[in-house]
């Protein structure tokens, strides 16, 4: 048994204006100490999805169906309390902005403390002493003084790094980081996922990264979901993925990379841009953008506009593509007839 | 007082170079000795204290800019990268003349236009033109997109008639690829990438020959970057543009730039083609954040990892900025700052285990 296993997630958003489909039939395993990464662009429903696991989805927005199971016991109909012995213990979460994220009038210390003690029954000294060790880990400089002070005397990067001490604090299974670097500068960025590498590896912590950065992804990651408008349209191994992506739009956002363009010559875009949750295209939501729509024979194809594509197996990935699908019946056929 | 001493001893190795370049008559824009400090001590009455039993006038300073020379040729386009807080945002709007020099001149196609007042700029604010960072921020929200890109050209032209203003909007609609229905609309009605295209059609409304860019892609998602990058490369072709192009994204620069510079806590630390630059980086901190971007391909990257975090520009580190996060740095490194050098091939370079041969 995986130790999460997400089955047909669902999550919609009861506005005013009518419902919105947020996520739409996720399905993702994670064993011990696996990382994977969620991919997508701003709308596309990935920190979203994070939220969803620890059922942390605020009003208007719940989950209309689907499981998450971990251990074999399922969050989403777990009472508050049952998941409260689950956050932060169990599985523990890295925020975007270290600065909103550290409570601004605790230093440090206490924070950490506080969080040790809603877990476990020890002294303060005792959470002191963990709090110590876990900055150590985190190899901040100086870590004793770093205990007494607040967040705002620390830097961008050292507060993410407290942020990742804090959520190691418990020895959780799993970290969820939504974007854990974006708000960093290159270098520091570099040193954080290098530092949580690290971190995860040694503790066989499992790692659910939440990125649009398709680089980041590529060396910290062992398998990739790509996020489209609510939806998984890829899934399988990273390396796989990042080689050789079969979706149109995964291949359309690795290609639009200036790294994968000649110096000078014009980038491949994508055109267009992501469709708003509340007004999807009918069909496959990618369609208005895709450059596949049309078959071989010229002619476009009326599944793409119509009808909703199924995951299909290629490889060991799965995509969600009619032209795939397509490619993947007719060369079925050929070697049948052969 | 003693922030005053600081400064002159810092000017004093960028004097005493010979100050450089035979290539100057080409060049567009010229930057020399550009300085900038923002007070952080509140005006004269929140700067007095009593100390001692005397009353003391007591300043501090933000170092943003601490002598940046830069030459920009005409057609090309410089990058200018670095690590948030290294100054350069500052450059960018104290070329614009958003930002008055605290010391420094810069010149404009031989003209001198750091000193010049608001009337008197008006011609160059033609000439020259700045696209923002944040494109929820830079659209007036109270006007519409045909009154938003009129407004440059009723400032620059008010002889021409408004049958001649229209038909400009018109094509300048259509060179950046919006639609003009779009004219009757607001700033908030468009996504990112969008209002971007917006604001770089309000840009290119006075054909300028100059255009500054801000950070002007990393506030947009992925697909929409190469949309706007190549939006502005193909402005570049038509127009025959220069650009001062800031960024932190140096898969972005790789792209883009004819030349590149790299800054730290407000110096310009290397200079070079941007083929040069990433072939063959010489400055320690160059190598550092070309080693730090997360390539697709490498599955454990051999990235050089600095040690401790960027000091700040309140109180500069002696000698060199980056002495302290430097895996080369000796003595001569905490004393004494570094002057831009130039190097066998045309490369300039501010780093002393460079020019000894350490490195």
């Amino acid at each position: 048994m995986a130790l999460l296993e997400v089955s047909h997630l669902d999550v919609r958003f009861a506005l005013r204006q009518g419902e919105v489909r947020a996520l739409r039939d996720i399905n993702f395993t994670l064993e011990r100490g696996e990382r994977l990464g969620i991919v997508g662009e701003s709308g596309a429903g990935k920190s979203v999805a994070a939220f969803s696991l620890l059922n942390l989805i605020a009003k208007p927005g719940y989950i209309a169906g689907g499981s998450i199971k971990f251990e074999g016991q399922t969050l989403n109909t777990m009472s508050e309390r049952g998941l409260r012995k689950v956050r932060g213990n169990r599985i523990s979460m890295i925020f975007q902005d270290p600065m909103m994220t550290l409570n601004p009038v605790l230093s440090i210390g206490e924070q950490m403390v506080e969080c040790l003690k809603a877990h476990r029954r020890i002294s303060t000294k005792e959470a002191r002493a963990i709090s110590l060790d876990k900055l150590r880990q985190v190899q901040i400089p100086s870590p004793e003084t770093r205990l007494d002070q607040y967040p705002h005397e620390l830097s961008g990067g050292m507060r993410q790094r407290i942020i990742i001490a804090i959520a190691l604090l418990l020895d959780p299974d799993i970290i969820i980081a939504d974007e854990p670097t974006t708000a960093l500068d290159v270098t520091i960025q570099a040193e954080i996922m290098a530092l949580l590498l690290e971190l995860c590896e040694q503790h066989n912590v499992g790692l659910i990264l939440i990125t649009h950065d398709l680089g980041v992804v590529s060396q910290v990651t062992q398998r990739m979901l790509v996020m489209y408008a609510g939806r998984v349209i890829e899934q399988g191994l990273t390396r796989e993925i990042i080689n050789d992506p079969q979706h149109p739009y995964t291949q359309g956002l690795i290609n639009a990379l200036p790294q994968m363009a000649t110096p000078g010559e014009k980038l491949n875009q994508i055109r267009g841009s992501m469709p708003s949750l509340s007004n999807l295209p009918s069909g496959c939501a990618f369609h208005p953008r895709c450059d596949f729509i049309n078959r071989a024979d010229g002619q476009p194809r009326p599944a793409c506009t119509q009808q909703v594509p199924e995951f299909v197996e290629s490889g060991n990935c799965r995509v969600a593509c009619h032209m795939v699908a397509e490619m993947l019946e007719d060369r079925r056929l050929k070697e049948e007839t052969r | 007082m003693s922030d005053q001493v600081e400064t002159m001893q810092r000017t004093t190795p960028a004097q005493t170079t010979p100050t450089q370049n035979e290539e100057s008559s080409e060049s567009l824009l010229q930057i020399r000795g550009l300085k900038k400090r923002f007070s952080l001590s509140g005006d004269f009455l929140d700067q007095l204290r009593f100390k001692g039993g005397k009353l003391v006038r007591h300043q501090e300073h933000v170092h943003a800019i601490n002598g940046v020379n830069l030459d920009i040729k005409r057609g090309e386009a410089l990058c200018v990268v670095g690590e948030s807080g290294c100054g350069k945002s500052t450059v960018a709007r104290t070329v614009m003349g958003l930002l008055t020099p605290t010391e420094g001149t810069i010149h404009y196609d031989g003209q001198r236009i750091d000193n010049l007042s608001g009337r008197q700029l008006l011609p160059y604010r033609k000439r020259m033109q700045m696209i923002f960072q944040n494109p929820y921020a830079s659209l007036n929200p109270r006007m519409t997109i045909q009154q938003t890109l009129e407004e440059p050209l009723r400032l620059h032209h008010p002889d021409w008639s408004r049958e001649k203003i229209l038909d400009k909007v018109q094509d300048v609609m259509g060179s950046v690829g919006i639609d003009p229905d779009w004219g009757k609309r607001f700033g908030h009605e468009f996504s990112g990438g969008q209002r971007q295209r917006i604001a770089i059609a309000r840009a290119l409304a006075v054909d300028p020959e100059f255009i500054v860019a801000d950070e002007p892609i990393s506030a947009l998602d992925v697909s929409i970057q190469a949309q706007v990058l190549n939006l502005l490369m193909e402005a570049q072709q038509e127009r025959n543009l220069t650009y001062l192009f800031i960024t932190h994204d140096l898969a972005v620069v790789e792209h883009f730039g004819t030349r590149v510079a790299v800054m730290y806590l407000g110096t310009v630390c290397e200079v070079a083609t941007t083929a040069t630059l990433f072939a063959k980086p010489r400055h320690p901190y160059t190598q550092a954040l070309l080693s730090a971007i997360p390539r697709l391909k490498d599955d454990r990257p051999q990235h050089i990892r600095l040690t401790g975090e960027v000091p700040t520009p309140v109180n500069l580190p002696s000698g060199c900025v980056f002495h302290g996060r430097c895996p080369y740095a000796n003595a001569r490194c905490h004393q004494e700052i570094p002057a831009l050098q130039t190097q066998d091939d045309g490369t300039r370079v501010a780093c002393h285990a460079v020019e000894e041969g350490r490195l």
